[in-house]
């Protein structure tokens, strides 16, 4: 707390001073947690291009992917490299999902928390042509319907799997939950009809969306999305309703967020934490969060790590009534 | 017709001057990122993405998409050279295409490769021209059910086309399987075999041991052979192409077999990797000279280059038709373009003309480009067979471990390339094939999944595995293509013509 404190003050003062009191020697590594192509390597690749483009760093940035065992090798990664200042960790909730699926011995607070740039949306999701339009009249179908439904999603254990998990609970209807590798699969699989319905964030299934393939059901957020350009069919992101308007209360969103490894110095902090400030006022920055549906919600600090902490909270409580905690 | 002008139109813009310039960087990138090792095709393009995002998306796809093909080219050299395969694909390329670099003929080898290559990738192209649409939607009907089909297909038409000794073919895969299982379970999200080992949480990179089994054990070999090198007297100049060429044409069934193996492959999401395999397991079964596979038969470095070509470009159908990734390195440019502002699936086609119609263009160009640069560099890469092994060898082994190294930037793994060096070494003292374990290795957890994902699904029915024409299709041919082996030793051996068939097939030799 007291190192956060003074990284929040190292902060001030370096927006107020030109000059920084830590500045990056060598390349800096950004490690994701996931493979080329998704949701998070997008990110990290977006970030390179405007971080070089913006010059917000005297050292060029590397994207550097990680993608086994659900996240667990970066962490592991982060992990071992204590004290090392040249090298951020792109994360989601899996942060702490990974670790409690698993008991993977790696937490969080070993690492140094940079900032929360955004908030991921999450939709469900059904084949363009099935019949029903709406939650209300696909749980009705998903009621009588033998085998159950089946609703996919990228792991097992993970944000998908408990959003299912959550929406049979709560709805009393059971599903049938099909783990793939990736959001990707899960979008083809979707398109194809061989599941009923998938969750997914906007950008895994806006191709699918703008299609034809696949339409929103609702959006599992409290508020509706903010982006009104139309994006297929002539919906646009805000035109989706929220899940809640369709009597189902459940919402999750999922943080994205860079981590430094353990034990760095305020200085080295502060230095990120002022990168990321100026990186998520740029236009391409806005542009992506647009194209991607994502919500802006940057937080660093305190702030931050009080997130972290209620947000972890939520999780273990939802994977613990869900069954994903290992019992021996 | 409209696409045929709008095919001439995208000539026009891939033949521009710096257009060319970039397909010619690009290729060349792609067979250095190809020739190294554990680097990739998808790695590649992923390092190279960051660059083109201030540049225009026709040019940054063609620059990105002739990596690939660079990269496509680019496997078959150390495959064939040094028994190491530098891509995944590039495993049955080892087969014939090292024990005729050892006879002195890498030359003819390398000759062959390209062509081969050549030739699955502009029948690739050719599909993605007409027949894009109608094709595209054929990837989706591919479920789990079917998913698990083509692979249980891949893995019948490779083993039950074998020749050598079943006990041991099968010995050999199970231990594939058993490796493939280590590492995180998609289906439930446990880690299993890792015994609290963090290095084995990521399980075992098909590279690494693809590398140390290959490459490594083959250096243990030649050492204890007094370093004797067999491929002195190959000769160098360019007339090896030529004669290489005028052979070809006697190899028409096996070309055409091959392409269309890896057109289906490609586009359905079965991937270059499994066509190749089957590619190869194919034609060793359907042609005249198949006993002599894996002693240095140039078609059984036809056959798998062309399959692993055809895919490797038909996978970039359903990714510009449908925004369906077919291979890893389609997912990576499939990032690119939307971070270009380009949204792939239907619409790509009738908003983006330009675009679409230019990277179609640039794939005829770009592999004709390829394809020049790839064969005029056949005697720099043929005359290193002439350079004595005590210098070449250990110039290998740390190209192998820069490259299991580079797969998941991690020291552990040179260790492990070491270890599968010994294990494929001892395998080959044992004269149990290598195959069939890396074809287990690196389809094994999918096709695990892909079962479990059914039997989920299903509701635990194995109903599922013949509930519509295309999934009991797939079924039953891999049924054929298991028992026809056996069975025709079998009907042989009733005839009283049994001969004794163990010992010398392909995969044993190695």
């Amino acid at each position: 707390m007291k190192q956060l404190f003074a990284a929040a003050c190292a902060v001030a003062c370096v927006t107020a001073a030109p000059a920084y009191a830590w500045e990056p020697t060598k390349p800096i590594e950004i490690v994701v947690p996931f493979g080329p192509g998704g949701a998070s390597d997008q990110m990290a690749r977006t970030l390179q291009g405007l971080i070089q483009k913006h010059s917000l760093s005297p050292q060029p940035v590397i994207v550097v992917n990680k993608p086994a065992a659900a996240g667990g090798e970066a962490m592991m990664d982060i992990q071992k490299s204590a004290r090392d200042p040249h090298k951020l960790l792109t994360t989601s909730s899996g942060i702490y999902m990974t670790p409690l699926s698993t008991k993977m011995p790696v937490n969080w607070r070993d690492f140094t928390p940079v900032a929360m740039l955004a908030q991921d949306e999450f939709l469900i999701w059904a084949q363009g042509s099935a019949p029903y339009k709406t939650l209300t009249e696909f749980i009705e179908a998903a009621k009588t319907a033998s085998p159950p439904f089946k609703i996919g999603g990228a792991g097992s254990k993970r944000e998908d799997d408990l959003i299912t998990f959550a929406l049979g609970a709560e709805t009393g209807v059971k599903f049938a939950y099909i783990p793939y590798k990736s959001g990707g699969e899960t979008s083809t699989q979707l398109a194809g009809g061989h599941i009923q319905a998938s969750t997914g964030n906007p950008s895994e299934e806006i191709g699918s969306f703008k299609g034809g393939t696949a339409k929103p059901l609702c959006l599992l957020s409290e508020k509706r999305m903010r982006y009104t350009t139309k994006v297929a069919n002539d919906m646009s992101w805000s035109d989706v309703p929220t899940c809640g308007e369709q009597g189902v209360k459940f919402t999750y969103n999922m943080l994205r967020g860079i981590f430094m490894p353990g034990r760095v110095t305020p200085e080295q902090q502060a230095f990120y934490v002022d990168m990321f400030k100026k990186a998520v006022e740029t236009p391409e920055w806005k542009d992506y969060l647009e194209r991607s549906g994502l919500l802006p919600d940057f937080r660093d600090g305190k702030p931050f790590e009080e997130f972290l902490t209620a947000d972890e909270a939520k999780h273990k409580e939802l994977m613990g009534k869900a069954g994903f905690l290992p019992t021996n | 017709m409209d696409d045929f002008s709008a095919l001439l139109g995208g000539f026009q813009v891939a033949l521009s001057w710096h257009n060319v310039g970039f397909m010619i960087v690009g290729v060349l990138l792609g067979i250095v990122v190809g020739v190294l090792p554990g680097l990739g095709g998808p790695n590649g393009v992923a390092i190279l993405l960051p660059l083109t995002f201030g540049m225009d998306p026709t040019s940054a796809i063609i620059l990105l998409s002739s990596i690939y093909w660079g990269a496509l080219f680019g496997g078959a050299i150390t495959s064939i050279l040094f028994n190491i395969p530098g891509e995944a694909w590039s495993v049955a390329t080892t087969f014939d295409g090292y024990p005729m670099a050892q006879e002195g003929r890498a030359g003819e080898a390398l000759t062959a490769a390209f062509t081969a290559s050549f030739i699955g990738a502009i029948s690739g192209v050719l599909l993605i021209t007409f027949v894009a649409p109608l094709v595209a939607k054929f990837a989706l009907r591919f479920g789990p059910a079917e998913f698990f089909a083509v692979f249980l297909l891949t893995f019948c038409s490779f083993i039950g086309m074998g020749k050598d000794n079943r006990i041991k073919i099968l010995v050999s895969l199970c231990i594939g399987f058993l490796l493939a299982g280590v590492g995180m379970d998609t289906i439930s999200g446990d880690l299993r075999m890792t015994f609290d080992v963090a290095e084995l949480m990521r399980g075992f990179d098909f590279l690494v041991v693809v590398i140390g089994l290959f490459g490594v054990s083959e250096i243990f070999l030649t050492v204890e052979e007094g370093l004797a090198f067999k491929g002195k007297k190959a000769a160098i100049d360019l007339k090896v192409v030529l004669r290489t060429w005028a052979g070809l044409p006697r190899y028409w069934a096996t070309l055409i077999r091959s392409s269309i193996v890896g057109m289906w492959m490609g586009v359905t999401p079965g991937g270059a990797i499994a066509a190749s395999f089957m590619g190869y397991g194919l034609a060793k079964r359907f042609s005249k000279r198949g006993d002599n596979f894996g002693k240095g038969e140039i078609e059984g470095v036809l056959a798998p280059e062309t399959a692993a070509h055809a895919a490797g470009t038909a996978a970039l159908l359903p990714m510009l038709a449908l925004g369906i990734p077919g291979s890893a390195t389609a997912a990576v440019l499939l990032g690119g373009l939307m971070i270009w502002g380009l949204q792939p699936g239907p619409m790509l086609f009738v908003e983006q003309k330009d675009f679409v119609w230019g990277l179609i263009a640039s794939m005829y160009l770009g592999n004709v480009a390829g394809l020049l640069i790839v064969l005029a560099t056949v005697p720099l890469f043929a005359a290193i067979m002439r350079i004595p092994f005590a210098i070449v060898a250990p110039i290998i082994l740390v190209v192998c471990a820069i490259g299991a190294y580079t797969v998941g930037n991690s020291i552990f793994d040179i260790w492990l390339m070491l270890l599968f060096g010994v294990v494929g070494y001892v395998f080959k003292k044992l004269g149990f094939p290598l195959a069939p374990m890396v074809l287990a290795l690196v389809l094994g957890d999918r096709a695990e999944d892909a079962f479990r994902q059914a039997l989920l699904g299903s509701g635990g029915s194995l109903n599922v595995f013949w509930a519509n024409g295309l999934v009991t299709t797939l079924v039953v041919l891999s049924a054929i293509l298991l028992f026809w082996g056996p069975l025709s030793d079998l009907i042989g051996w009733a005839k009283g013509r049994g001969k004794s068939s163990g010992g010398a097939s392909p995969s044993a030799a190695r």
